[in-house]
């Protein structure tokens, strides 16, 4: 009893010895922080009701037919989001496409066969191919792969691909050199980076001994690459590959420039579209205050909104599914 | 008065042990210098491996042993700035030749790490894995091999039911068991293990141990290990290295009893190290 009460006692001496420091400004640090947590939420939260709100009026007049209906019709007023829903899943998907071999293979040899003194500038290439801005992207391919593609790639396709019944539908119409797969190819460049650089992190973190134990029973590099490798980094490497997904969904310059702009539906890759990136930038400014065009480009962002949180929903999901298996 | 039949068991290996140096040679390493870059790690090595016996190499850390494991199945050839010279004597050629081709050789001499690692795929795929890069088995033949490396390694009791479940749900002496029978199922001459039991528990030591024992009726094994009652439990060579030079070889009873060189006496006795 009298040892606990001394105690106190000097707890007490102990605590006027000491100016409490903490009192005051430790509760406002910790203020700080949750302010800042919250912050992200508040914001988010504002984000989607301004997009939801804002496109309500639109979504009003159309009925949910605005999510496929493909007219777009500035004259008449008339609008729906088919043809952009179409166009931004389509060109993402074309990017993946074309970036997810080349990922691969540059990402293997980064980490795999390239000789030390390769691996550096090919490192850094890459990732100075992720620091150029979109509009440089844009630009590039408007003036350079555009004429390109129109010259020496689309006419062969076109003669080649195009009499084949179903897929020759894919190769049709005159080479303009913009459209989608001109589009989704600047997008692969895009995310190619992005891909390669997580891809290259994650082949790095596969235990060394994992691979000897491969190559120990006789395996090549590529049955190494093939069989233990990728298996053991698949679940980052599906992250990966939607973060990419995800960013190409969402690219708007380089898109705009390339894939031509028109609000029309084609099953052709040759065919100019849109995207709803590429719509909002380039009709925006035309849109005024409180027309049903300015809500139905608040109505397309929602959905882009969508399209993205399901993606990343998507990619949680399947990287949870993985890692139980 | 328990005891007897552990005596009796000792003087069976004893006398197998003193019999071992006459087998016949599986590896012999001639000349052998190994580098990582400018670091001299192996110096003029002189060794025969002896076949179907356990040859155990032991020593400090840094000494050579893992090296000149790693240079029996070449696996250092796949880190740039690592080179061995010398020659090891191997079915009538040179290990190290140019000519020879890497898969082939280990495929030939299998390998076992230090802490297991199977590969992110079932149990049954683990084992597969292997053989199909080297032999194309049907799918019945695909079973049976299975079954008799998982019957070897002497897990085919705890797997039989799980065959294509996830391996890395194993614990981890089962894991090792599991590589031991996936280096089996390549059907390997010579087995080089790595301090296989240096992550396990005593249980499972135990358990590889008594492995090993009954592995070397078929295969040359050689086994790198830092735990010394482990040499002379299951080996019947042992070799001491340090500082990148083969110090002694000789049986273990031997090697452990009556060392003839100062410093192997001074390692075992647990003066350094």
């Amino acid at each position: 009893m009298a040892a606990s009460i001394s105690g106190t006692e000097a707890d007490t001496a102990l605590l006027a010895a000491h100016k409490p420091t903490g009192r005051i400004s430790d509760p406002i640090f910790v203020g700080l922080l949750w302010a800042s947590g919250i912050f992200v939420l508040v914001l988010l939260g504002l984000i989607i009701a301004m997009l939801f709100e804002g496109g309500l009026p639109a979504l009003r007049e159309f009925g949910i037919s605005f999510l496929w209906s493909t007219t777009w019709n500035p004259v008449t007023e008339r609008f729906g989001a088919g043809v952009m829903v179409f166009g931004t899943v389509a060109s993402a998907v074309i990017a993946v496409i074309v970036a997810l071999p080349l990922s691969f293979g540059i990402a293997f040899f980064l980490t795999e066969i390239a000789p030390g003194p390769f691996r550096r500038p090919i490192g850094v290439a890459i990732q100075l191919l992720a620091a150029v801005p979109s509009i440089i992207y844009g630009m590039w391919g408007f003036f350079i792969v555009v004429p390109l593609i129109a010259a020496y790639v689309q006419p062969p396709l076109i003669e080649w691909l195009g009499p084949i019944p179903l897929l020759g539908a894919l190769f049709q119409g005159p080479p303009l050199g913009a459209g989608m797969l001109t589009a989704g190819l600047i997008l692969a460049l895009m995310i190619l980076p992005f891909i390669t650089a997580m891809f290259v992190e994650v082949l790095e973190s596969v235990p060394p001994m994992l691979k000897e134990s491969a190559y120990g029973v006789g395996a090549t590099s590529y049955e190494v690459y093939r069989n233990v490798s990728v298996p053991y980094g698949r679940t980052a490497m599906v992250g990966a590959v939607m973060l990419g997904l995800g960013r190409a969904l969402g690219e708007t310059m380089a898109v705009t420039f390339v894939i031509g702009n028109a609000t029309r539906m084609s099953a052709s890759l040759f065919a100019p579209g849109a995207t709803i990136a590429s719509t909002i930038a380039n009709e925006f400014p035309e849109a005024s205050i409180g027309s049903l065009k300015l809500q139905s480009l608040l109505q397309l962002g929602f959905i882009l909104f969508v399209i993205s949180f399901i993606v990343l929903a998507l990619s949680r999901l399947l990287v949870r599914s993985k890692l139980k298996g | 008065m328990n005891f007897a039949p552990d005596t009796s068991i000792d003087i069976a290996s004893a006398v197998n042990r003193a019999t071992a140096p006459s087998a016949e040679p599986k590896l012999k390493v001639e000349k052998l210098n190994f580098y990582y870059g400018d670091n001299h790690a192996l110096k003029n090595i002189n060794f025969t491996i002896p076949e179907k016996r356990v040859t155990a190499m032991i020593g400090p850390s840094g000494c050579g042993k893992s090296t000149l494991l790693r240079v029996f199945n070449r696996m250092y050839q796949l880190y740039p700035g690592q080179r061995a010279e010398g020659k090891i004597h191997f079915d009538g050629g040179d290990l190290l030749s140019k000519n020879l081709d890497s898969t082939v050789i280990r495929s030939r001499i299998g390998m076992v790490f230090q802490k297991p690692t199977p590969f992110p795929m079932s149990i049954y795929d683990n084992i597969a894995f292997g053989v199909k890069l080297h032999e194309s088995l049907s799918k019945s033949q695909m079973d049976e091999r299975v079954e008799w490396c998982l019957r070897k390694a002497a897990i085919w009791e705890e797997t039989k039911d799980r065959l294509h479940t996830s391996a890395l749900g194993m614990s981890g002496g089962q894991q090792q068991r599991l590589c031991i029978a996936r280096t089996i199922a390549v059907r390997p001459e010579v087995i080089l293990l790595d301090e296989p039991t240096s992550a396990l528990d005593p249980i499972s030591t135990s358990k590889i141990e008594d492995l090993i024992d009954e592995l070397k009726q078929e295969f040359t094994i050689v086994i790198v290990t830092h735990n010394m009652q482990q040499a002379a439990r299951c080996a019947d060579i042992t070799s001491f290295f340090y500082l990148g030079e083969l110090i002694e070889v000789g049986p273990s009873n031997e090697i452990f009893t009556n060392p003839r060189e100062a410093r192997t006496r001074d390692y075992i006795t647990g003066r350094f190290g």
